[in-house]
């Protein structure tokens, strides 16, 4: 269009959008300096953070591998408590897988679904189970995560017979795990996503443990 | 105005929080504890000085028609700055503030001081109103964040290795047990509550102020160039 030939209103009109592409492309180009700065670190913290995670869960386990590199994607909506496909783990040493760690849903807190790390052995013993991200009530429900208490660390060393299956539960519901005053969905949505974690690893032991080794370097 | 009467401004007398009851939903939202108080606190003041430079600067210059637009893109530009920033540098405070961090643009004490104040101030004002404001906003965080945290937990600064680094143990001070803290200073009506608390307080205050002879009334002079 020629401005010349265009009205007071219609070249103030050009002015007006020209001002406002270049706020656009001027808040553009800051954007993406700051992110072009800060990316690596948000990477390597969010991998710092993962594989903080990761060793917490695994305890004193010996491994040799990269885990976080080491990985292959589950779906088991009735066992791991989601549609989605999650993320596990290969914990190896000298080759041979020597524990999983699963990511697990527990759908049913109190306040929405919580996302459960999970560590078994072969042998199907949990060497731990940490919170990733739950919304239960501060001061109530969030007694599960491993820093307000060390209730969490009640599944360390069980498995599917110890307790025996239907011992698998909150005491309320007749099970061995304790529940927490004024919160028993809380602890009964998270003691239900590891025995499931369980019961999916036992079912996939085979695809989980004898698995190809990893691919040569 | 000279720079005291802006900084009482924002600090006391137009406090955006208190005052104003400017950006309530995460002044409520995120005074859960001194940590998260303060995280958010110097997020929105880095927020509110950096657009106030530029709606100082850019302000008399910008068409009428987007100059609201304008703000808008500036805020939105220096709120994604400082939540990159901060995701990078501060990994663990981001986490904690979540979704209220990238709210900050949402938050209308940031347009109303662009717009109505810094648009028509000279850069060395609209600075210092930025900062005013900003520190009144962290103000009554803090103030807010300290109490619940105090009532709830019975701790004060516990996380706050989250925002200073790891020297601190992320314990805080512990007055006494968590377990006999006050839940519902931690939940929402809590907030709402200490919240309703302080402002009673603050009327109260007020209100005994005007009636003492001693205090005269130019001290606390209607201000101009504030918003609603």
């Amino acid at each position: 269009m020629d401005t010349r030939s265009a009205g007071p209103a219609a070249r103030r009109a050009l002015h007006a959008a020209a001002v406002l592409a270049a706020a656009a492309i001027a808040a553009f180009v800051l954007v993406s300096v700051v992110h072009d700065r800060a990316e690596p670190r948000i990477e390597a913290s969010r991998r710092a953070q993962q594989l903080a995670q990761l060793t917490a869960v695994l305890g004193d386990l010996a491994y040799d591998n990269d885990p976080l590199a080491d990985t292959l994607l589950l779906r088991d909506p009735e066992l791991l408590g989601t549609d989605q496909p999650l993320v596990a783990h290969r914990v190896r040493r000298a080759g041979t897988t020597v524990a999983v760690l699963l990511n697990a849903v527990a759908p049913d807190g109190y306040a929405g679904p919580i996302r459960l790390l999970v560590a078994v052995d072969g042998a199907g013993r949990v060497l731990g189970v940490r919170v990733l991200e739950h919304r239960e009530t501060p001061g109530l429900g969030d007694v599960i995560e491993e820093r307000r208490s060390d209730w969490i660390h009640g599944f360390d060393g069980r498995s599917l017979g110890d307790p025996p299956p239907d011992r698998w539960a909150v005491r309320r519901d007749g099970g061995d795990f304790d529940q927490f005053t004024g919160a028993t969905v809380t602890p009964r949505a998270v003691v239900g996503a590891v025995r499931k974690a369980l019961v999916y690893v036992e079912r996939h032991r085979d695809e989980l443990f004898e698995a190809a080794m990893p691919p040569a370097p | 105005m000279d720079a005291r009467a802006l900084l009482r401004n924002g600090l006391i007398d137009r406090n955006p929080g208190f005052v104003q009851l400017l950006g309530l939903c995460p002044l409520l939202a995120m005074s859960n504890s001194v940590a998260n108080a303060l995280g958010l606190g110097l997020a929105t003041l880095a927020v509110l000085v950096a657009s106030n430079a530029v709606a100082s600067l850019a302000g008399p210059h910008l068409p009428r028609e987007v100059r609201l637009a304008v703000f808008v893109l500036v805020i939105a530009a220096a709120v994604t700055a400082v939540e990159l920033s901060m995701a990078a540098w501060w990994p663990g405070l981001h986490a904690s503030l979540g979704i209220f961090l990238p709210l900050i643009v949402t938050n209308c004490l940031v347009l109303a001081r662009a717009e109505s104040f810094a648009a028509r101030e000279p850069l060395p004002r609209a600075l210092l109103d930025g900062l005013a404001m900003g520190l009144g906003f962290l103000l009554a965080l803090l103030a807010l964040g300290a109490s619940r945290e105090l009532l709830g937990r019975g701790s004060l600064g516990a996380d706050l290795h989250l925002l200073l680094g790891a020297q601190f143990d992320g314990r805080g001070w512990q007055a006494f047990p968590e377990s006999r803290g006050l839940l519902i200073a931690l939940l929402p009506p809590g907030a709402f509550v200490l919240l309703g608390l302080m402002l009673a307080l603050g009327n109260a205050w007020a209100a005994a102020r005007r009636r003492a002879p001693a205090a005269p009334e130019a001290e606390r002079a209607a201000v101009p160039g504030s918003p609603t």
